[in-house]
Order: structure tokens, then sequence, then C-alpha cells
């Protein structure tokens, strides 16, 4: 089998540079391991209505629930709210993924893609001079050779096709958030906001979180960061977390999963290989949101291609637009955020209630991440001395 | 030797992620180990559900 382009992945990063090259007229098959696409989700599914709605129009059945806005909770039970339109990227709508999923799938598939599930990348397939020509891949149980002209990697946390491609992209524990999550009944559930609450001992160099879905239901889960992680310890800390906080919540799924924190790692480009989303790192080390980067990248990626394979460039100095524009837009924002992520998974509880008390007196309301963060140095120059740089 | 309890385990993939060796792969609903496992441990500490073990056990790996 052949084809222009191989997108090994069917998620959000894969299915929008799957439909962007499909755009564009390029012959592409996208590959996906699982029988089910979308299916278990690995996702707190909270995402921003502007940053969705300014990649492409959400289909109703998609969105689960839309909130209002965010409560920050600090150990001491300390509360800050932030409204939707400003909580930074994370809040707005809460979608379904397994429909959000297909739906971009979907997309992917009515623009020309060719969509294969159960369907398991192996390894590369190689040219003589070294580079990749396509995946062989284990296709419903039978070996299956896809020749392309370029891979794309979308691969997720698990991603292999980079590190077949000679790109290092295995996890430091400190750079992976492992988080456990139940999607809970519970009468206690507040349909219109997402909260946040912090603590050491509730979820270490972590968080838990509550995303309504609408109708008393939440996904409730933590992370955990994995350098402070013992075996199995999401899991038992959001049990915990649920007889102690939430005794009236009935749980009816449960998902585990590792979110890359890394920050933006070495390079994401080799020759004809390019990684998107997840695989390349790209979800955000502070709030561990993934889904507008990884469709963004998927976007860049799936121009630069186009480009890449009209111009017949297709080694890595050829695909280094696709790097110098992620770094330059997202990438921004993703080193940023890491930095804050090694700053704020070093705060004890009471460092974290006393930066919360001291925004007591502020009107928070109106504010995204980066005003916030503006206003608690102005307040705590001394605590936050080393973050200055990263707010301008 | 490393060994993992399919039974507990929730087919993420965070040990993946981890893995120096690419020595572990998430296939389906299940992880495979391959002979290139060094038992750094780093999977085990991590895994969300504690599915992964490090024994001295010579035991069939499940």
């Amino acid at each position: 089998m052949r084809c222009d382009v191989v997108v090994v992945g069917a998620g959000p990063a894969g299915s929008m540079a799957a439909r962007h090259m499909a755009e564009k007229g390029l012959d592409v098959v996208m590959l996906e391991k699982r029988q089910e696409i979308g299916d278990p989700v690995r996702c707190a599914e909270g995402v921003s209505k502007t940053g969705l709605r300014s990649l492409t129009d959400p289909d109703p059945r998609w969105i689960a629930a839309e909130v209002r806005g965010a409560r920050l909770h600090a150990p001491d039970g300390t509360t800050m709210v932030m409204s939707e339109d400003r909580s930074g990227n994370e809040v707005g709508y809460v979608l379904e993924r397994k429909i959000f999923d297909r739906g971009l799938a979907m997309q992917a598939a009515l623009a020309g893609a060719r969509i294969m599930v159960k369907t398991r990348a192996l390894d590369l397939l190689r040219r003589p001079d070294g580079s990749a020509g396509g995946v062989k891949a284990l296709r419903f149980g039978e070996v299956l050779p896809i020749e392309a002209d370029l891979v794309i990697g979308a691969d997720g946390v698990e991603s292999k096709v980079g590190r077949w491609a000679g790109i290092d992209t295995s996890l430091k524990p400190k750079d992976i958030e492992v988080c456990a999550q139940f999607l809970v009944y519970d009468p206690a559930v507040d349909d219109d906001y997402c909260e946040f609450f912090f603590g050491n001992d509730i979820a270490p160099g972590g968080y838990v979180w509550s995303f309504p879905k609408g109708r008393k239901l939440a996904n409730l889960g933590l992370g955990v960061l994995g350098s402070r992680c013992q075996p199995g310890a999401p899991v038992r800390l959001l049990r915990q977390y649920l007889e102690r906080n939430r005794p009236e919540a009935r749980v009816v799924e449960m998902v585990v999963g590792g979110v890359p924190v890394s920050g933006p790692i070495e390079r994401t480009v080799a020759d004809r290989v390019m990684l998107v989303g997840d695989s390349a790192r790209q979800s955000d080390p502070i709030t561990g949101g993934g889904i507008l980067n990884a469709m963004k990248a998927g976007v860049m990626a799936g121009d630069v291609a186009a480009v890449a394979i009209s111009d017949g460039d297709l080694s890595a100095a050829g695909l280094m637009p696709y790097e110098e524009k992620w770094r330059e837009t997202i990438g921004r924002q993703i080193a940023r955020h890491y930095q804050l992520k090694e700053f704020f998974s070093r705060q004890t509880d009471e460092d974290l209630n006393s930066l919360m008390h001291s925004m007591q007196s502020m009107d928070m309301s109106q504010m995204d991440l980066r005003g916030m963060l503006k206003v608690l140095i102005k307040l705590n120059p001394k605590k936050l001395w080393e973050l200055r740089n990263l707010v301008v | 030797m490393l060994t993992v309890d399919r039974y507990r385990c929730g087919y993420c993939g965070a040990c993946v992620g981890v893995c120096p060796e690419m020595a572990l792969e998430l296939v389906e609903t299940w992880i495979e180990i391959s002979p290139e496992c060094v038992e750094c441990g780093r999977c085990t500490k991590i895994c969300p559900t504690g599915a992964l073990e490090l024994s001295d056990k010579t035991e069939a790996r499940t």
C-alpha cells in the first residue's frame, strides 16, 4: 500500500493534520491502533470555547457542558473565582471526547483521508539512506507495509514514531503527570464551574479537578507528578479524596493516563518525520491541557507537509518550517508554563495558601492566568523573584 | 524481572512514555514487555494503577 503521508494516531493532532493535508489534495492514510477512535478517554475534557471555535466549528454533539468559569481552591480552602472568558486555556466547554475525536476523524475522512482502525505501527520502513519510507503496520493481526513520502507521528504519550526516527521523546518522571479520573454522579457537583483543588496531600505536584459534564455528572480526577508518585498513587489518592470529600459520589467510569509536562523537546522533525500533539510533548505543563495545542500543531504540520511535498524536500531541513512555526506560537507559552510548573510543583501547602491569601483583596474575576501571575508577582516579589521574567 | 498485572492495568500507556529503552508497548488493552527491559523501575513508580512490578521471581510473564 502506498500514500503521500501516513499519520500514526487518530487523536485531535492526527485528525487535524490528516484533514488539512487531504484538503490540499494529498493522499493521506491515518492509522489508529485501537478498535475505537477516542475510547477509552485519557482526558479531563476541558477546552476553551474561543480556542476551539478558532480552529473548527464545534458540533453540538461534541459538547457535554458549557461552564461559566473556574474556581481555584488553596489547601486551606481559600477560594478564588475566574470567569470563563478569562480563565486561560482550559475551561469553557467540557467535551465528550469519544464523540469529539470521532468527529474530527470523520472530518478527515470526508476530506479524503483513508482511516484504518485496529492498525498499529510496528516500525518505520527505511529507505536506502535510512530515512523513513513509511510504516510497517500490523492490521487486524496481519503485517501491512504502508509506503509513504512522509510519516507524521501523532501517537500520543506512548509515542514510538519519534524514537524510531532518532528523536528521544522518553519522559523523565518529573516530566509526566500521572492521572486517574472517575466520571461521577454527585448531587454536590456545581454544573456551572470547573474546580481545581491544590495540596501536596491530595495531589503531590499536581491538582484535583472537577469538570462538570451536565446534570450533576463530572470528571473528577487528579494528577500526581511522576517524580513524587508511588506505584498506584493516583488511583489510591483519588479514592481517598472521594471518600473524604465527596461522600455522595457514584462512580460510573474510571480512566487513567499520563500527561507530558516536559516543556518543548529538543526537536520534533527528522528526515521525512514530524511529531504533533502529545507525541511532540506539546501539552501545557501547567494546566495539562493538550487538545488545542495538538490541533494547532496538526494544522501547522499539515500546511508544512503540503509545501514540502510539492517542493520535493522532505529532509529535516525541509520540514523545519513546522518546527519554527510551532515554537514561535504555542511553543512560547509551553516553555513559559514549564518554568511555572517547575516552580509551583516545589511549593509547600503554606506557600500555596499564602499566595492565594495575597490575592483575596483583589478582583480576579476578570483575569486570565497571565494577569493573575502578574498580580501575584507584584504582591509577592521576593517569593516569586525567579518568575519575574516569565510574565511580560 | 518486570511483570504487569493485566487485571489491574488501565492500559493508559504512561509507562511506555517513560521507558528509556523502548521496552514497553501498549497493545489494545495490555502492556507488552520486551527483552530490552533493564529493570530501571521508572514505569513501576509512575504507574497510576500500580500494575507493574519488579521482582526477583522468575515466574512466567502475564
